[in-house]
């Protein structure tokens, strides 16, 4: 039999971590990823990890503290509404340099919004959502395969600069079902002399918080910090370019407005249209060299989303608004179709800013 | 036709294992082959009711077009499809599982927690005793790699619903990427859960293009037509 197994979005990541080592789950259902806590269910009991279903969103960010503290993989799931909740935790974890793994299934908001899928969270994940100074890694996949894969690369990244890594999905890609390859999975590891895993009267006690009673020395912490955040910049970032060799319009989306995007482009380009995507796989970092190229060789940009255009600052910034930076979307729970984003590139060849 | 059909047939199995499609073109062949009906009923109608309570997003609802085009009965949630996350079921599938003139396909939400919705009519179903129970099993699921684990699937399901199953569809596929070879060799495993459970292998179901390979002649086939995908 084939080597690949049918699998869902939520399955692949709930698998992929503890493929990466992941044994230790903490959550609180909501759809439309509930699957994840599901599978942990099932599986960590038989492979001796950790699945707790806690009281609240807000219990199960600080289990995965703790045990981020003690040096473990670990991680949490929720969808949108239920990632509010958690943020004041993820603040904690990064005032205390922690890793972890937290996966965002978005649904349409705000407030209670609904179960369908969503990008709208983009600015939440990107931009902070607890407060204080503070970046996550943002891994934005568009398949089942790179569900699985980011959610590995996340776990690594996480623990090789001591930060909270997010997996910003959304509910089609949680939902939906495709083949997958789970028999190439690296996994790297990193020693973590700074957890807290008994001192054995052999060194000094490590100290995780991140509360600090000289405004000096949270100073100090935090310039470090954000030494960490641009080299993850410089190192980390990822992005996928499609047919841009040729492009005169630059399409930029990613997760499933990415899969959209690629049907309309292959239409477009069939009527002779010369359009590519740029698809950022790193939401944090955000490709900003490849996109401040991009802006020298076409002549705009259309940014497609879920949601009601909070990407499309960011590309303005990083092309220094060298070209016009157009949005085609959808949200509340409503998906772009092709035709739509086709509409958006004739009308954008067109001269047209659509 | 494969076998007699019985005025209940029942779809039950993994979440993922492929019940709604199935369902789908079940109630469709039930009712695009009226000659096989039971005798004594002479207009057959046929109903299908999505009884999931479990998935929020790929619903027997996506069919709706084709089922209401050939005359097929849609009966589902009111919040299918929608943003209202209710496990709610509608009263109008009371009338067609109580009247013995209805066959009914009933498309069951996945693994026992889906199987649950079920359990309110299984008393009724039982006194009838006109049903089939359908364990749909997909080899290539994570979690139902083997038929032990498949096993252990189709055990909870029976407990939770209060119906005990009558056979086993084999639904292995990997969607797009399924060649007849990957089917072949799941057959193996889907005759092994059949000698684990003591119920037949009641048919092998294969995506319309691959239905007519000879290398399946030995197979019980029953093709299929996938639900249109929204991306």
């Amino acid at each position: 039999m084939s080597e690949k197994v049918l699998m869902k979005g939520n399955e692949a990541i709930a698998e992929a971590a503890i493929l990466a080592g992941c044994r230790h789950y903490f959550g609180y259902p909501i759809t439309p990823q509930t699957e994840i806590a599901a599978y942990m269910a099932k599986k960590m009991p038989k492979i001796g990890g950790c699945f707790l279903q806690a009281e609240s969103e807000i219990a199960a960010i600080n289990m995965v503290y703790g045990v981020a503290g003690a040096g473990k993989r670990v991680m949490t799931s929720s969808s949108s509404p239920g990632i509010s909740l958690k943020s004041e935790g993820l603040s904690y974890l990064a005032g205390s340099d922690l890793p972890a793994l937290v996966v965002n299934v978005q649904r349409g908001g705000p407030g209670l919004g609904g179960i369908q899928p969503s990008q709208s969270d983009y600015f939440q994940a990107t931009k902070g959502g607890g407060h204080g100074d503070y970046k996550m890694i943002v891994l934005a996949p568009s398949s089942v395969q790179e569900m699985a894969s980011l959610t590995v690369k996340g776990f690594d990244l996480a623990d090789k600069y001591r930060m909270t890594a997010m997996i910003l999905a959304d509910g089609t890609t949680g939902q939906m079902m495709e083949p997958v390859n789970l028999s190439e999975v690296e996994v790297q590891h990193y020693d973590k002399p700074w957890a807290v895993t008994g001192t054995k009267m052999q060194r000094e006690h490590n100290i995780i918080n991140s509360l600090f009673l000289e405004p000096e020395e949270l100073e100090k912490y935090n310039f470090a910090r954000f030494e960490r955040y641009k080299e993850v910049e410089e190192n980390e970032v990822m992005v996928e370019e499609y047919l841009m060799d040729d492009a005169e319009i630059c399409v930029v989306a990613f997760g499933i407005a990415a899969r959209v995007s690629k049907n309309a482009i292959n239409e477009a380009r069939k009527k002779g249209i010369k359009v590519g995507l740029i698809r950022p796989i790193t939401l944090w970092p955000f490709p900003k060299k490849t996109l401040l190229a991009a802006a020298d060789k076409v002549k705009q940009f259309i940014s497609v989303e879920l949601n009601m255009g909070q990407m499309v600052e960011d590309i303005e910034l990083a092309t220094k608004c060298k070209k016009p930076v157009t949005l085609c979307n959808r949200t509340g729970g409503m998906i772009p179709s092709p035709q739509q984003v086709l509409a958006a590139i004739e009308e954008a060849d067109k001269g047209g800013q659509a | 036709m494969i076998h007699r059909p019985k005025r209940i047939s029942i779809f039950c199995g993994h979440y993922g294992s492929g019940k709604t499609n199935i369902a789908v073109n079940y109630a469709l062949h039930l009712k695009n082959n009226c000659e096989l009906q039971i005798a004594n009923c002479e207009l057959p109608h046929v109903a299908i009711i999505d009884l999931d309570i479990v998935n929020p997003y790929f619903r027997t609802l996506d069919s709706r077009k084709e089922l209401e085009a050939a005359g097929v009965e849609l009966i589902c949630s009111d919040y299918a499809g929608s943003n209202l996350d209710i496990p709610a079921l509608p009263a109008a599938m009371q009338r067609p599982i109580a009247d013995r003139s209805t066959f009914c396909v009933l498309d069951i939400g996945g693994d026992d927690q889906g199987a649950v919705a079920l359990g309110r009519f299984a008393d009724q179903i039982k006194a009838e005793n006109d049903y089939e129970m359908l364990f749909v099993a997909s080899f290539f699921r994570p979690l139902t790699r083997t038929p032990e684990d498949a096993l252990e699937v189709l055990r909870d399901i029976e407990n939770a619903c209060h119906l005990p199953f009558t056979g086993i569809v084999n639904n292995s596929n990997i969607g797009d990427e399924t060649t007849v070879e990957d089917i072949l060799a799941s057959g193996e495993k889907a005759r092994r859960l059949s000698e684990l459970s003591g119920l037949p292998l009641v048919m092998t179901t294969v995506r319309e293009d691959l239905a007519t390979d000879p290398a399946l002649k030995n197979e019980t086939v029953f093709p299929l037509r996938l639900q249109e995908k929204p991306i």
